[in-house]
């Protein structure tokens, strides 16, 4: 696999980037590392955001904290700033109170997975009308590298040094078997596809989740021998395209394979469906 | 089902009430997650709130509750939730974070016995700091303590107002006997009701570049909901004018005191209380919900054997009303502190009066509240 520059990046000139209109004045630049995988997603966000031509006064984005919980606060957008874990139920109350909102969450797998896990599994059964996008980076970065609920066993960690003891979550899995309606798995190099799979998420009705597979050489890397390019370089080298793959059977392995792609594209009703329904359904009992 | 104001005179419960207060004020937006002795609010706004357009949503957790108010509260509703002392415990965070990020909402805490999950069924009033200093770091709060279900309808439409005029969260704090309390309530038709909206900004998206500006005297900045084009930037960090973070000491100062200030400044006109015969009295009695009202019994009893006796009521417990405990304090012979914990109320009282008088607490762990005797017999000994 090659590592994809997007298009409108590649025709920046000195004038700045031509992102730059979707980012607050004075924001850049921004607090990750050199190498962060998170940047490429932010990007890859908003170039999806303009070919899906989405209307920016709906845009609303919503992050926890963490590295990828200052996503929020760089965009342009109506942005929320959460607190650890949060986004999904602040955005869940969002989303009730201005339907026409395109709501979405960009956070970190600590933030959403650990702290918040219990809000993603039930926004999941909800199928709450969401787009989530969540950056795994395999550790907790923002605090200094700590193990967290996608560590890979035997990964060393500020908390695990002598290797991780604990199994990671399958984090497709765990939301496809909730209900989501639409899952898929991308490595944040690979902004083309994972450009596609957000345009993708957005046309649907329901709660959406994509999980993106982000180096963090600073902290994950230098630990684990996958220092500076190293630790992208064996994403690309170990990811493997699989569409429709069953969920069950991508848990990302020790050593293999990586898989990625869009897992899951149905549809159920959605929460707000669900909620219309009902409304109508009170609607002619009292006339 | 119902109109939006159910006017008229009622015979309901303090819990069926204080949802009643919410719609009646606007509200249309609800989370919670089921806790005794809190629940009825929630069921009867799960039945009500659609009917008048509003959302009713059963969250996960009351983590999720505090916080799905705080979203609804951007996307532009009065937002509520309700709960009891555990779950009163989870919505911390979400008070500290409500209060930085300015963000109007209402809570209703029914206290219950604790700690931990105590008494499930039965009274306490032992949230009372709780309910002040609760979340970390410094804040204010403003809970209103109703003793009647006409007050839980009341005071949670005064909720309301508060919240919306000092975009802050406002706690109803109420008890579990007041809750479950079946009283006369009388509910006002929709136009006599004052309702506060919210101050919205005065000028267009493009023009709005500091949207946590504030003039030097309220002190409180209008509020833009999502979805307007202003591009709402919020964030729970120390933030400036512009709602950027900023990491330094003196933005976290300028930014804190202001937070603070907003709220204490109004202390004053935040206060409210009744006041029962305390001009010439030699002990007083302080009390607030259900306490209060069994005060007014013991009270009573006490002038008819001749003592002079008086009861302050707090009807808002946060901000305390400092001046007046110490206006107190130096015209009563004694202060008399009953309350369903071990001792959070009198505190304050302690504190406020500056040791000018005698202040006596009459405690008890909870899971009932004190006897009129208990608290007769209290002042007679005071009295002595
Ligand atoms: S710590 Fe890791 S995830 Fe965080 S900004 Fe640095 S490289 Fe990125």
């Amino acid at each position: 696999m090659t590592v994809l520059t997007s298009q409108a990046a590649m025709t920046a000139g000195d004038a700045g980037h031509p992102l730059d209109p979707e980012l607050r004045e004075g924001r850049i630049p921004h607090i990750w590392c050199p190498g962060c995988g998170i940047g490429s997603v932010m990007q890859a966000f908003l170039e999806a955001v303009d070919t899906f031509q989405l209307e920016r006064n709906r845009l609303a984005v919503v992050s926890g904290i963490g590295c990828t919980g200052r996503v929020a606060g760089y965009l342009k957008a109506d942005s929320f700033h959460t607190t650890h874990g949060r986004p999904i139920p602040f955005a869940t109350g969002l989303k009730l109170a201005r339907p026409e909102l395109h709501v979405n969450v960009l956070s970190g797998d600590g933030d959403l997975a650990a702290i918040g896990g219990n809000h993603l599994i039930h926004a999941a059964r909800r199928n709450i009308d969401l787009n989530v996008v969540c950056i795994n980076n395999f550790n907790y970065g923002m605090t200094g590298g700590q193990v967290g609920p996608t560590t890979p066993l035997g990964a060393k960690t500020t908390t695990s040094p002598f290797g991780c003891h604990e199994h990671p979550f399958n984090l497709v899995d765990l939301v496809a078997s909730c209900g989501a309606v639409y899952v898929a798995r991308w490595l944040s190099m690979d902004v083309r596809r994972l450009r596609r799979s957000i345009e993708e998420s957005f046309s649907k009705t329901g709660f959406t989740f994509i999980e993106v597979l982000a180096p963090c050489p600073v902290n994950f890397g230098r630990r684990n021998q996958l220092d500076e390019a190293a630790q992208g370089r064996m994403l690309v080298e170990r990811s493997e395209i699989r569409n429709g793959a069953d969920t069950r059977e991508v848990a990302i392995p020790d050593e293999g394979p990586i898989v990625c792609g869009k897992f899951v594209d149905h549809e159920r009703p959605s929460y707000l469906q669900l909620l219309e329904g009902l409304r109508a359904r009170l609607q002619e009992h009292s006339t | 089902m119902y109109d939006r104001v159910l006017s008229g005179i009622h015979f309901m419960s303090g819990n069926i009430a204080c949802a009643e207060g919410a719609i009646a004020a606007g509200c249309r937006f609800f989370a919670g997650y089921p806790i005794t002795p809190s629940s009825e609010i929630a069921e009867r706004l799960a039945a009500r709130l659609p009917a008048v357009g509003g959302t009713f949503i059963q969250m996960e957790d009351e983590l999720a509750s505090s916080i799905a108010i705080a979203g609804a509260s951007w996307g532009g509703l009065k937002s509520m939730t309700a709960t009891s002392g555990p779950g009163f415990s989870l919505m911390q965070e979400h008070i500290g974070y409500a209060f930085m990020t300015e963000t109007p909402v209402v809570l209703v805490d029914i206290q219950r016995g604790g700690p931990s999950t105590g008494l499930p069924t039965l009274v306490g009033q032992g949230d009372m700091m709780q309910a002040r200093w609760g979340s970390h770091g410094d804040y204010e709060m403003i809970a209103l303590c109703p003793a009647s279900p006409q007050e839980l309808f009341d005071f949670t439409l005064r909720a309301f107002n508060l919240a919306e005029r000092f975009r802050t969260p406002v706690l109803v704090m109420s008890d579990e006997v007041v809750g479950h309390m079946v009283e006369r309530v009388e509910i006002p038709t929709a136009e006599a009701l004052e309702i506060v909206e919210r101050h919205q900004p005065p000028s267009p998206p493009e023009e709005l570049t500091l949207p946590y500006h504030t003039d030097e005297v309220n002190r409180i900045p209008p509020m833009a909901p999502a979805g307007e084009g202003y591009r709402v930037n919020m964030t729970g960090l120390t933030h400036d004018e512009r709602g950027y973070p900023t990491m330094n000491a003196e933005g976290q100062d300028r930014l804190v005191r202001r937070l603070v200030g907003k709220i204490r400044q109004h202390a004053d006109e935040l206060e409210l209380c009744v006041e029962d015969g305390i001009e010439d009295a030699d002990v007083v009695v302080i009390a607030y919900g259900i306490t209060a009202r069994v005060s007014q019994g013991a009270v009573r009893r006490a002038r008819e054997a001749g003592l002079k006796v008086g009861l302050l009521r707090l009807q808002v417990a946060w901000p305390f009303p400092d001046a007046r405990i110490a206006r107190l304090a130096e015209s009563a012979r004694a202060l008399l502190v009953p309350e369903i914990n071990l001792g959070q109320l009198v505190r304050e009282v302690e504190r406020a009066a500056h040791g000018a008088t005698r202040v006596v607490a009459v405690s008890h762990a909870g899971g009932h509240y004190p006897a009129a005797d208990t608290i007769l017999a209290a002042i007679e000994e005071v009295n002595k």
